[in-house]
């Protein structure tokens, strides 16, 4: 699959070829301009290809309805993208108010996934989103995503703003939560220790290209010199990396 | 009388006057929103024509309003004199504060908010209503405002095509030398652009995200918004209804037009009445400015208005100056007659001719009877001419060749009414005014024999458009009526009484018409 804007010379994504297994939590990682974020955006319908075709749940994006698609993928992105004149309430129960949800069903459904993402219902559902901070605001985000069920979640450097320790925390959580939701989730970051931390597979991206595809203690042991550049970036030392590795294999991570 | 007395005794034509200019407002405001939001709307979505389209309504604004009503006069469909070319103009230049707004706040929507609502599934139509509109609602508001500020304001001028409103009092005031007219005018007008600017103000802050107190419950807030929107819509529509319904009113039998000064509204309401005598509907668009009336004439705006035969021998019919007063009116009867299909009534029995005045005691201390005994005197003098006088053919140019006259200074051009007041507070020494004028008893101001002959005769006459002369026979019958009925000193007196003892119009030719037992 590719995909191009006409006049540019080269593809944003070019001969992109990507099997995305149902339950999975697949992170793409890359710098900035990779594509990661282009790929996503093909998924919902956001953009279409230029060349090739993207099968959702066995069908071409071009043959959904970009509405309905798009309302069966959660979305989150960075600052979260709230609608700063709605509560937390009803920027949560948005989904579930375009499909038409019943006011009892649609509020329930609000509290269960605040409860889910570690918020109170009764402190912040009544909140504005600039009441919150750059966590809770997050939180809120994927609350929204998960509201309606979506079967698949898609999420842009969705911690990217957000300080080292609240990202952390907010990495285990969410960690913990796909493992209970079992959903189909794709990941985009730049961080490879959130990647190695939320993924059952890394995608490597890099111009527009895939160049590495496998689970993390793969990705921790590949040659592939693009690998070894982030593996540089955690500074670990070679039998350190090679022991995580094993601690992973050891857990059952991998698929 | 000073203000406060003028303003207890005038309360209730002020608040009609003020009722008229808000609702000129209002209505404006209505077309310009329903216009402006959706043209906004539909920019943010074609973005090659942002440019164009903002830069022709930043054109259009540019347009000087005198100028914009005299274009709107000859346009039958949207023009013409009266509410509807003010609204027009109105409209125009509240296009784009409206428009700019529309598309800087939906453009200033935060781009990752527009994005989650588009990748949420949400459809256009949703993402504009719930998303870009709602936000934007602070921004579009500001311009809604500005252009309701500049609204008041434009619509004082919108007087001056007989569009009403608090304009009529700071037109008559400046026309009849009247602070406290200028004033019931201004401050309404002043107290209306301030509470639109405080109300949608207050407004504006509530309705912006931002500004909201900290700890505000968003369902009440959402609650505000909704009557928000539900509030313009209504207004909108409510505007929108009142303008169609209003286009679609009952005309009169005859509409009849003047000049806009206090001799031509006189002689209007002069043929008004007569007309009403005799069973006919009347609509009145007095106070027309420049050459509103005789396009309105004959664009079929107005049935008839007073006019000199000089006046429309010369500016008109664009011929040379004429001596002979017979001649010049069988001529111009003749012309208008084949050119506008416009009758010429008989001769009303004066004539309005330029006065050339003076001080009355610069003219006892230097003895000064004609403009000629002027002359060696003329170069230490400072001169201030209306317009009329500096533009016409049988104006400044040839009266100064004629006379030979050196001023100090190049004649400084100004409003007519106003070159009464500059010569009564001594800024000039020399004015062009109306022989008729009963301002110049008031001001105690002398006038010079034109010894040279140098002005051709204004004899006043009403112009009748023949085609509704052909409709209603007795409309001919009043015509012939007022053949001869008004004598110089009579219509002297007549503007005496206006302009000086600041009386109405329709009482004093009321009560000149029974003395006259017309």
């Amino acid at each position: 699959m590719t995909y191009a804007v006409p006049g540019v010379a080269a593809p944003i994504i070019s001969n992109l070829e990507l099997e995305i297994h149902r339950g999975e939590t697949l992170v793409l990682l890359g710098e900035s301009g990779c594509g990661k974020t282009t790929t996503l955006k093909l998924i919902n319908r956001l953009l279409l290809p230029t060349a090739g075709a993207v099968l959702v749940e066995g069908r071409d994006t071009r043959e959904w309805n970009a509405i309905e698609l798009r309302r069966r993928t959660g979305y989150v992105i960075q600052e979260a993208g709230l609608f700063p004149h709605f509560t937390v309430e009803r920027n949560v129960a948005l989904v579930p108010a375009l499909e038409g949800w019943g006011a009892a069903r649609t509020s329930e459904r609000v509290a269960e996934m605040l409860k889910l993402v570690g918020l109170r219902p009764e402190k912040f559902a009544g909140r504005l989103p600039r009441e919150l901070s750059g966590g809770q605001r997050q939180r809120v985000g994927v609350a929204r995503a998960l509201a309606a069920d979506p079967p698949l979640l898609v999420l842009d450097e969705p911690f990217g703003a957000l300080d080292p320790l609240t990202r952390a925390a907010l990495q285990q959580e969410f960690s913990a939560l796909q493992k209970r939701l079992g959903k189909t989730v794709v990941f985009v970051t730049h961080d490879v220790r959130e990647a190695l931390l939320v993924a059952t597979r890394i995608g490597l991206m890099h111009a527009g290209r895939l160049v590495l595809l496998d689970t993390p203690q793969n990705f921790l042991r590949s040659d592939e010199p693009r690998a070894l550049a982030y593996r540089e970036t955690l500074r670990l030392p070679e039998e350190t990396a090679a022991a995580l590795a094993q601690t992973l294999d050891a857990r059952g991570d991998g698929v | 009388m000073n203000f406060f007395q003028f303003a207890a005794r005038n309360w209730r034509e002020i608040l009609a006057l003020a009722g008229e200019h808000l609702a000129l407002v209002v209505k404006a405001m209505a077309i310009a929103v329903a216009v402006g939001l959706p043209t906004g709307i539909w920019l943010t979505r074609r973005t090659a024509l942002k440019r164009p389209v903002l830069a022709l309504a930043g054109v259009l604004q540019t347009v000087p309003s005198l100028a914009l009503f005299g274009f709107l006069i000859p346009l039958s469909f949207i023009g013409g004199i009266g509410t509807r070319s003010a609204i027009v103009a109105l409209v125009i230049y509240s296009l784009l504060p409206i428009i700019r707004n529309t598309v800087t706040g939906i453009e200033g929507v935060d781009r990752s908010v527009r994005e989650a609502a588009v990748a949420m599934g949400m459809t256009d139509w949703q993402v504009l209503w719930q998303v870009e509109l709602p936000l934007a609602s602070p921004v579009i508001l500001a311009g809604v405002r500005v252009a309701t500020v500049i609204s008041v304001g434009v619509a004082t001028i919108a007087a001056a095509i007989g569009a009403g409103g608090l304009g009529t009092y700071i037109f008559r005031g400046l026309r009849q030398y009247d602070n406290n007219l200028i004033l019931a005018g201004a401050i309404p007008a002043a107290l209306l652009a301030l509470a639109a600017d405080a109300g949608l103000g207050l407004l504006e802050s509530r309705l912006d995200v931002n500004k909201r107190r900290a700890g505000a419950r968003g369902r009440g807030d959402a609650r505000v918004r909704r009557a928000f929107w539900a509030t313009l819509a209504l207004v909108v529509a409510l505007g929108l209804a009142f303008a169609v319904w209003r286009g679609g009113a009952r005309r009169a039998d005859v509409v009849v037009g003047s000049k806009d000064f206090t001799e031509s509204v006189i002689l209007g309401e002069v043929l008004a009445q007569t007309l009403e005598a005799r069973g006919l509907r009347v609509e009145r668009q007095f106070e027309l400015g420049g050459n509103l009336p005789q396009d309105s004439l004959v664009a079929g705006k107005i049935d008839a208005y007073p006019e000199y035969t000089g006046t429309s021998l010369m500016a008109i019919l664009k011929h040379p100056p004429s001596t002979d007063a017979h001649a010049v009116y069988e001529q111009v009867k003749r012309e208008y007659a084949e050119r506008f299909d416009v009758e010429v009534g008989p001769p009303l029995g004066f004539e309005d001719t330029f006065a050339i005045l003076v001080r009355g005691d610069d003219a006892r201390r230097l003895n000064l009877h004609t403009v000629s005994d002027a002359i060696p005197h003329a170069r230490e003098w400072r001169a201030g001419f209306g317009q009329d006088f500096m533009s016409r053919a049988d104006g400044y140019e040839g009266f100064a060749h004629a006379y030979d006259l050196r001023f100090a200074a190049r004649p400084r051009e100004m409003d007519l009414s106003l070159s009464y007041r500059a010569l009564a507070g001594k800024e000039v020494d020399i004015i062009a005014g109306n022989s008729t004028d009963g301002m110049i008893a008031t001001l105690n101001l002398v006038q010079l024999a034109d010894d040279r002959h140098y002005f051709p005769p204004y004899e006043a006459v009403m112009l009748f458009r023949r085609q509704t002369l052909a409709r209603l026979p007795v409309a001919r019958e009043a015509l012939q009526r007022l053949a001869g009925a008004i004598t110089t000193e009579e219509m002297r007196e007549l503007n005496y009484e206006v302009d000086g003892k600041k009386r109405a119009v329709a009482d004093v030719v009321r009560e000149w018409r029974e003395r006259k037992g017309l």
